[in-house]
């Protein structure tokens, strides 16, 4: 436990989670919680990966399909489905994924670039790729998934 | 926060209401309707900043407050009479220690030029003014706050030892010497109950006192002396009135004395308090009428408040989520259940309401402010001036208070820049020289009207026109209504300055005043009539925080629509349908003919439009005074919702004001009703063709 928090090793935790086939994974520090899907309230003129808004607890929570941002199969929300709340700067945004997996800790070093020939979609959130066990985990940078920033970006 | 700096800020908070209240008492003393409680208001404001600045070692600011505050006291002596030349020097002597403490509150230095100018024209009226300046000059320098002399009690004080006083080491006599500090003191000693020599106990208590000190102290004070001896004696401290022959004459009270010399006596008790209270509410009797008028406040947080709001918020929604609960539940209206449920309603509006009060504020801080402008944009424009405020005690949420102050200083600036005429051309009109400037506050129909109205040239159409075509605003064969061309000067990029002058031609345009309070949900207006003047309105909603809303239904969605924007609900009849083109159609009403708008269409909910006889329509207003028709298709109900900021977690959302949450716990969009209809009206074809078709309609 102290070794996981100690500070001259680049340790950090992780949260792991499934989008259809693929796992991504987030800083655990940008979680704030964790819910079910509730419908969201659509927003007109908005992009298709914006599924709407919805109230927590008195707050109003705009849902990014992360299936769509990131350009894989998506299909309609149900009640399996779950929704990470994470902090970006001052903005809360839940993210609609299919479940969550794992808590991962490790250290910076194990991070591995994205490969050069990956999209630009790909490109554009995807920080790193991550060996665990076997399998492939994505790490993902959230500051560019609300369509504001990627103006700012553009 | 460092105490210190709480401290600073606390005071800086209080300099800012004081300056308020110097400002507001030198324009009564200029209209004449000073009475003596207005100059003490206004001495008291000086010297209390003078006081704070004094603790925080403001010497610049100490020293600019001391020579005003000498000024204000030859005024408040009458040694001084408050002369036009007199009053002006004040007021600007107001707007440099308003500059002081500013500039003391941003850590910046403030050019001594200015203020030693001034102090130097503040010591001349004093010198001018009377004989005694020396004298008077002391009493100003009295550390104490002591203003109305009045204060002044004689204190019967009775103390009454007892054995545990000595067994704890203290001594009377140090006390009585303590009491002397105070004031003059007059110390009787009560030695009736010492027994026989033989009987004294050594360890006992047999003296007491009575001590009549004449001090302007408060009995706290004398409270003090006693501090630790508390509970060990009996002490009464007993205010009494004032009269200068008193030490000559003992009060009634004292003859107890003379009438059982030889009775032990017992130790005065302690009156019963409201009877003390009546004495002392009898001298204080001046400073008892100055409480009552300004009512008891206290310093509040306002993230503490605005948590509170957010809470009762919260109630709202569960109060409507319950509601909803019962109806599902299938229980009758006339059940006890439902009759709770609405009283529970009625006091969940009741506590939003007291707690919106709480934010809510008279409008007289911003108002506050203008005098001043006008003087400043007066001096450098040359013109004669005269600002009328009206309904300064109007009440407003604080955030709109906060955000009306730069558009208001904008718009005043303008009047009177561009409003206001010269002296020579206001006088070769037939006007008199000084120009009025009227700035006035007023609640209608569940919103704030805030007017800015002058009585100049009124708008100069022909050269806005000119303007608008030379800036490329408007087409050169473009026939506009006179309305239409006043409206102008809200475009984009628009200034009729000719000459980029100092006080508006700052490229802050109206359009820059017109989307700050677009911003606040409010809409501006103009009317003006040439050699008249020209009035700006803007009409601001009272809360930021909830809407009366007409809860609507298009497509499938949800959508709230301020009940503030709509005029009335229709049913439109299908021969009142007018297709002006494949896509725009008007509704003829009363003769004239209104743009119709299919909400649920123009935000991307449906590709078709919706038949309009088969839709409820609501007339609506829109910014400028222009109506247009939205199309639903259910009304479902009315209520009061709370807004909730879509920008805070997300963005702002074209055609949608913000958002609420509705008793089943989901989000519901709070539809932006200007913004839906102008979006529209910029995609149909252009406003001046259609009215030239609707002109057409109208004549046949």
């Amino acid at each position: 436990m102290s070794q996981a928090f100690a500070p001259d090793v680049k340790a950090r935790e992780l949260i792991a989670f499934r989008i259809g086939q693929q796992e991504f994974c987030i800083n655990i520090m940008a979680v704030r919680e964790i819910r079910g899907w509730t419908v969201a309230t659509a927003l007109p003129h908005s992009p298709d990966y914006l599924r709407g808004v919805i109230n927590l607890r008195g707050a109003v929570l705009p849902i990014i399909d992360l299936a769509i941002r990131l350009g894989l199969p998506s299909s309609e929300p149900t009640a399996r489905n779950v929704i990470i709340v994470a902090q970006i700067g001052q903005q809360q945004i839940g993210l609609l994924v299919d479940a969550v997996s794992d808590i991962l800790t490790l250290n910076e070093e194990h991070i591995q670039p994205t490969p050069d020939v990956a999209s630009d979609l790909v490109k554009t959130f995807v920080r790193g790729l991550l060996p665990v066990e076997g399998r492939m985990i994505s790490l993902l940078a959230l500051d560019h998934v609300l369509p504001d920033h990627e103006l700012e970006a553009a | 926060m460092d105490p210190m700096e709480e401290i600073r800020e606390t005071f800086f908070q209080e300099c800012n209401e004081q300056l308020g209240e110097l400002e507001t008492g030198l324009l009564h003393m200029q209209a004449e309707t000073q009475s003596a409680d207005t100059v003490n208001a206004v001495f008291r404001a000086v010297h209390s900043i003078k006081g704070g600045a004094g603790i925080f070692g403001l010497d610049g600011l100490v020293r600019f407050a001391h020579a005003f505050e000498t000024t204000l006291d030859s005024v408040r002596c009458g040694r001084m009479v408050s002369t036009p030349t007199v009053m002006l020097t004040l007021l600007r002597a107001a707007d440099v220690l308003a500059d002081l403490v500013h500039a003391a509150r941003e850590n910046t230095i403030f050019s001594e030029e200015q203020t030693s100018g001034l102090i130097g024209e503040l010591t001349k009226l004093n010198q001018e003014s009377a004989e005694s300046s020396l004298q008077f000059a002391t009493i100003v320098n009295a550390p104490a706050p002591t203003l109305a002399p009045s204060h002044a009690h004689n204190w019967q004080i009775t103390f009454c030892p007892h054995p545990e006083l000595y067994a704890k080491a203290n001594e009377p006599a140090l006390l009585l010497r303590d009491l002397r500090r105070l004031g003059e003191v007059e110390v009787m000693l009560n030695a009736s109950r010492l027994p026989e020599l033989h009987q004294i106990d050594p360890d006992g208590a047999y003296l007491s006192w009575t001590i009549i000190l004449k001090s302007e102290c408060d009995e706290a004070s004398v409270r003090d002396v006693f501090e630790f001896v508390e509970g060990d004696c009996d002490l009464s401290i007993i205010a009494m009135p004032v009269s200068t022959d008193m030490p000559d004459e003992p009060p009634a009270f004292f003859e107890g004395f003379e009438f059982f010399p030889s009775n032990p006596i017992e130790p005065v008790p302690i009156l019963p308090t409201n009877e003390k209270l009546e004495i002392t509410a009898k001298l204080d009797n001046s400073v008892a009428k100055q409480d009552s008028a300004t009512t008891a406040t206290i310093r509040v947080d306002l993230e503490r408040v605005d948590r509170m709001i957010d809470l009762v918020g919260e109630l709202v929604i569960n109060e409507a989520m319950l509601s909803q609960r019962v109806l599902e539940a299938g229980i009758v209206r006339a059940s006890g259940v439902a009759v709770a449920l609405e009283e529970l309603e009625n006091l969940t509006r009741e506590i939003q309401d007291s707690v919106m009060a709480i934010r809510a504020q008279p409008v007289r801080s911003v108002f506050q402010r203008m005098p001043r402008l006008v003087r400043e944009v007066a001096a450098q424009t040359g013109k004669q001036v005269r600002l009328l405020t009206e309904g300064e005690s109007t009440e407003v949420d604080k955030t709109v208070i906060e955000r009306i102050s730069d558009p208001l200083t904008h718009m005043i600036r303008n009047a009177i820049d561009h409003g206001l005429e010269t002296p020579e051309v206001r006088r070769a009109s037939g006007k008199p020289a000084e120009g009025t400037v009227r700035l006035a506050a007023l609640h209608r129909s569940g919103r704030i009207v805030v007017e800015v109205a002058d009585d100049g040239a009124g708008i100069n159409r022909n050269r806005v026109k000119a303007k608008a075509l030379e800036n490329g605003l408007i087409n050169a064969d473009a026939t506009l209504t006179d309305d239409e061309i006043d409206n102008l000067i809200f475009m984009p990029g628009f200034s009729t300055a000719s000459a980029v002058t100092d006080i508006s031609g700052r490229g802050v345009g109206m359009d820059v005043v017109r989307r700050s309070v677009q911003a606040l949900g409010g809409r501006i207006s103009i009317s003006s009539k040439p050699g008249i003047g020209s009035t700006f309105t803007l009409s601001l909603p009272l809360t930021l925080a909830v809407l009366d809303g007409m809860v609507v239904t298009a497509a499938t969605h949800t959508l709230i629509v301020p009940l503030g924007a709509i005029l009335e609900t229709l049913q439109p009849r299908a021969n009142d349908v007018h297709p002006l083109d494949s896509k725009v159609r008007v509704l003829s009403l009363r003769g004239g003919y209104v743009p119709m708008v299919d909400v649920a269409l123009a935000l991307g909910y449906r590709s078709e439009a919706i038949e309009p006889t088969r839709s409820v329509a609501l007339l609506v207003e829109c910014e400028g005074g222009s109506q247009a028709v939205l199309l639903f298709d259910t009304i479902q109900s009315q209520r009061q919702v709370v807004i909730k900021s879509l920008e805070a977690n997300y963005q702002a959302v074209p055609g949608i004001a913000a958002a609420t949450v509705m008793g089943d716990g989901r989000v519901a969009l709070i539809l932006d009703v200007d913004s839906i209809v102008s979006t529209s009206r910029a995609e149909s074809p252009r406003i001046e063709s259609m009215r030239a078709v609707v002109t057409l309609m109208e004549a046949s």
